[in-house]
């Protein structure tokens, strides 16, 4: 019996979040691996814009950033419960990428890429300067989000580093389940064909506005929820996480490890994660080998990472 | 009165910097459809280099010479080595490649020269001069008559010698313009060269009154390209009144409504007109061959 992509993914993916612990020489891994998790995370809504819909975001760290936020505000002033700081956070970012989304997504290319950096950076102003409520550069704690201690009570004890690594790795699965899903739905397909033209794809009755409007509401949502985990993770966040940086960090990852497909772009953030982990003996050249790579992978291996890897590998078993 | 005036050429000074980085991404963007994210670099490469010789005891204008001349190389080797091997590749991995360029010269800066601030000093003196009750300080007229020399220069090059309109050819068409014999690899070099001095000049021309560190480039970048993008993307006088507009922009916000948020009202603007001009002010409208 031959398994689905779909579901090959899916398992793939669940055996590397259940097994890789057995590896982990230390729980310093744990956290690395969270962090992983929460940068896929953002990375899979990506891959739903720019590798489906074949649309380009300069900015999606702003709605990591609003994201992020509401979960160190809204406890504190609307005395919301972070898990629900959380889904609020993801409502806003949603309504403001609903809001901004069509007038935006009218625009091609590079215009698409200016629009979208200005729109991360007006929120990454906001953040700076908005300094009695978010405390400005300095950043703000996090509320913790208590369920590693109503798991305790139920006779689970976790560390921190363990609690956060399976939570966000469950995260993650359901985050790659529903945007497997989305593949192969019938919005999926519309919007594999615009991306292939646009043109073409009016022309057989697709709203092309309206899917690619969706695409971009979807991965702004991913985006938010990767932000709110990590504040809700670190209890701690600075206006670094909605900063132009952020942004290119999100497209990277996926186009690195390859942006047509979850895992690839999974894989390309489990590597720019990685990265700076192991260059901390050379902290100085960190910004060089980064620099490098992104453009050395870009030139020889255009469809990504993982792809490339994959096709290697088929190459040689044949 | 003098109030605006006053911001009206801190605007401006801002805005002829702008307007030269615009230029420099408008150059490439035109050779080759490549949006060169690596532009600030440059920008802080003719600062830093200028800085280095200076210090080394080699008089101002042969630190300025050297400065340019050597960024002119890093661009010529950055087309080599980097874009022209990625030719047509999608526009985000050409956006990813020119980042990481623009993240390895940041970093080789930063091991090379340090994190400290550097500077040399203004070409003309520092006493400011008094105009209309306003004042203006003597360099930050060389930066705004760099621009207009470097814009003029521009007009002259791509419209009265064969050379500039082997360059305007090989943007509306690579494929005819190598069918009539331009050699567009040259076209291509020839822009990195240009645009990468242009962006080393602007360097040299602000340090005096910006001062320079290794991670200046990257607000630069966006600021052009921003600009380019506000004025019309390819288009060089949509480069030079994008510049100026934004330049203006910034310290009109700065001065009458917000300093901390003179970068928003740039980007407001930006995001208004593009809601409205899809193809920024002075861009023509791009019809698609299907």
């Amino acid at each position: 019996m031959r398994l689905s992509a779909k579901s090959a993914t899916l398992l793939v993916l669940i055996a590397l979040v259940a097994l890789s612990p057995i590896l982990f020489p230390s729980g310093y891994y744990y956290r690395v691996g969270a962090l992983i998790f929460v940068n896929a995370i953002a990375v899979t809504g990506i891959v739903i814009l720019t590798g489906y819909a074949g649309q380009i975001s300069l900015g999606h760290a702003g709605f990591a950033g609003i994201g992020a936020y509401a979960c160190a505000l809204a406890p504190v002033h609307l005395g919301l419960h972070p898990s629900l700081a959380l889904v609020l956070g993801a409502a806003i970012s949603g309504v403001i990428a609903f809001l901004v989304g069509r007038p935006i997504l009218r625009l091609k290319g590079y215009y698409l890429g200016v629009a979208t950096l200005g729109l991360g950076i007006l929120v990454s102003m906001v953040l700076n300067n908005e300094r009695q409520l978010t405390g400005g550069p300095d950043g703000m704690e996090v509320p913790d989000l208590g369920l590693r201690g109503l798991l305790k009570d139920a006779g689970l004890d976790l560390t921190n580093g363990q609690f956060w690594y399976f939570f966000c790795g469950l995260a993650l699965i359901l985050g790659a389940w529903l945007a497997l899903n989305l593949y192969n739905s019938p919005t999926g397909r519309a919007l594999r064909a615009l991306h292939g033209s646009e043109v073409a794809a009016r022309t057989v009755g697709i709203d092309v506005a309206q899917l690619k409007l969706r695409a971009f509401v979807i991965s702004a949502v991913y985006a938010s929820v990767s932000g709110s985990l990590l504040a809700l993770q670190n209890k701690f966040i600075t206006p670094d996480v909605a900063g132009f940086m952020h942004s290119i960090e999100m497209v990277t990852m996926a186009v690195l490890g390859g942006v047509g497909s979850i895992l690839g772009a999974i894989f390309g953030a489990a590597v720019l994660t990685l990265l700076p982990q192991v260059l901390t003996v050379f902290a100085e050249y960190e910004q060089l080998v980064l620099g490098l790579v992104m453009m050395l992978v870009m030139i020889f291996l255009p469809q990504g990472l993982l792809p490339s890897i994959l096709r290697k590998v088929r190459g040689k078993g044949e | 009165m003098p109030e605006l005036l006053q911001f009206l050429f801190s605007g401006v000074t801002v805005g002829a910097v702008y307007a030269l980085v615009a230029l420099g991404f408008t150059i490439i963007y035109n050779a080759s459809d490549v949006v060169n994210f690596a532009q600030g670099e440059f920008v802080m490469l003719g600062g830093m280099l200028t800085f280095v010789c200076h210090a080394a005891g080699l008089p101002l204008p042969l630190a300025a010479l050297i400065a340019i001349a050597a960024t002119s190389a890093i661009g010529v080797l950055m087309n080599k080595l980097a874009i022209e091997p990625a030719r047509g590749a999608p526009v985000v991995s050409l956006i990813i490649i020119t980042i990481g360029a623009s993240i390895f010269i940041r970093g080789g800066a930063q091991l090379l020269f340090g994190k400290q601030i550097h500077s040399f000093p203004a070409f003309s003196g520092d006493t400011p001069l008094r105009i209309g009750g306003a004042t203006i300080l003597p360099q930050s007229l060389w930066v705004i008559g760099g621009a207009v020399v470097v814009f003029i220069g521009l007009w002259l090059f791509f419209t009265r010698t064969l050379t500039g309109r082997a360059v305007l050819a090989t943007s509306n068409n690579r494929l005819a313009a190598q069918l009539v014999g331009i050699n567009t690899n040259f076209v291509m070099t020839l822009s990195f060269a240009l645009s990468a001095g242009i962006g080393a000049l602007a360097g040299v021309l602000v340090t005096p009154i910006t001062l320079t560190s290794y991670d200046v480039g990257l607000a630069l970048a966006l600021k052009g390209f921003a600009a380019a993008m506000l004025g019309g993307m390819g288009n060089p006088k949509g480069a030079l009144a994008g510049g100026i507009m934004l330049g203006l922009l910034e310290s009109l916000t700065a001065g009458y409504l917000s300093s901390q948020y003179k970068d928003a009202a740039a980007f407001v603007v930006i995001l208004l007109v593009l809601f409205f001009m899809p193809q920024g002010l002075f861009g023509q409208k791009s019809v698609d061959r299907v």
